[in-house]
C-alpha cells in the first residue's frame, strides 16, 4: 500500500489512509525524508488516522522517520491519533518522544505556521 | 527456562483461529482477526485495539526472531465472562534472558520489536515458554471489562 503524499506551498502532506505493513511504513519513511530535499519543504504533516495500531515499531519509525527529517531541515507534525489507538499507546508504554501531535490536519497546519522561521546566518562583509 | 502462571479459563477448541506467520504481511493479517474475534465477542473499539496491539507485537517477535510461527486466536470459556486467547507459537532460536526481555527496553535485533514487557502489562494472564534452540511460546488472556 503506497501512501500518497500531497505538497501544498511549504508543507508535504502524507495521510495514511488504510492498514500499513512494516514495510509499507519504512517506504514511507524514506520517500518523506528524500521528498523533503526534493521540494525543500519546510514542514511535513503525517496523518495516521488510517493506522489501525501503534505499536512499538510503528512508534519507533514514525520517531525515527520526524527526527531525520529535523535533520533535513524541516518540522514534522504527526496528526489523527485516534482515542483507543492513543490508549493502546499509553498501556504499552509507548512513546512518541518530543514529535509534536495534533488532533488533526487543520491543527496540524496551523501548528506548523507557528514555527518561527529559523534565521538565516549573516555573512561578514 | 518457563515461567507459569495459573489457568483460570481453558480455550474453547472450536473456536481456535490459526493464522500462519511468515511475512510483515501476516502481522497485519493476524491482528485484524484478533480484532474482528474481540468485535464479534462484543469486546469495546479500545480493547480490540489493544488485542490487535499485542498481536502485532507477538506476531512482529516471530518475523523478527524466529522467520515463521503462528499466532492461534481463541474464545475463553467462562460465562458470563467473556474472555480471549491468543498464543504465539514459533521454533526459533528462543530466549536466551528471559529476565532481561521482560524488561522494558530489551531487544537483540536492532532495537525493534520484542516489547514482550509491554504484553504483559496489557493483558490479565501471561505465560512465556523459552529455552534457547527450543522456540519460544506466548500465551495470553484478556478479559473483556
Amino acid at each position: 500500500m503506497d501512501v500518497p503524499i500531497l505538497k501544498q506551498r511549504d508543507y508535504l502532506i502524507a495521510s495514511i489512509q488504510a492498514v500499513l505493513t512494516d514495510r509499507d511504513l519504512l517506504n514511507l519513511r524514506d520517500k518523506l525524508v528524500q521528498q523533503v530535499g526534493n521540494f525543500r519543504s519546510k514542514g511535513v504533516i503525517l496523518d495516521v488516522t488510517g493506522l489501525d495500531v501503534m505499536d512499538s515499531f510503528s512508534v519507533r519509525t514514525l520517531r525515527d522517520m520526524a527526527h531525520m527529517i529535523r535533520l533535513r531541515g524541516a518540522d514534522t507534525v504527526i496528526v489523527g491519533i485516534q482515542p483507543e489507538v492513543a490508549f493502546a499507546m499509553v498501556q504499552l508504554g509507548l512513546s512518541l518522544e518530543g514529535v509534536p501531535t495534533a488532533l488533526d490536519l487543520e491543527e496540524g497546519l496551523a501548528y506548523l505556521g507557528r514555527i518561527p522561521k529559523r534565521p538565516v546566518p549573516k555573512h561578514r562583509p | 527456562m518457563a515461567i507459569f502462571q495459573v489457568n483460570t479459563a481453558t480455550t474453547l477448541m472450536d473456536t481456535i483461529e490459526t493464522v500462519p506467520i511468515r511475512t510483515v504481511t501476516d502481522i497485519v493479517i493476524a491482528r485484524q482477526r484478533g480484532r474482528d474475534r474481540a468485535l464479534s465477542m462484543r469486546f469495546s473499539e479500545t480493547e480490540a485495539t489493544l488485542i490487535a496491539t499485542i498481536i502485532s507485537e507477538l506476531a512482529r517477535n516471530i518475523v523478527l526472531y524466529a522467520q515463521h510461527g503462528e499466532i492461534l486466536i481463541g474464545s475463553l470459556d467462562n460465562p458470563p465472562r467473556r474472555g480471549i486467547s491468543i498464543v504465539s507459537r514459533d521454533e526459533g532460536p528462543g530466549i536466551a534472558d528471559v529476565q532481561r526481555a521482560l524488561l522494558g527496553g530489551y531487544s537483540t535485533s536492532g532495537g525493534l520489536g520484542l516489547g514482550l514487557c509491554g504484553v504483559r502489562r496489557m493483558v490479565d494472564e501471561f505465560q512465556l515458554e523459552t529455552a534457547p534452540g527450543k522456540g519460544t511460546t506466548v500465551a495470553v488472556k484478556k478479559w473483556a471489562r
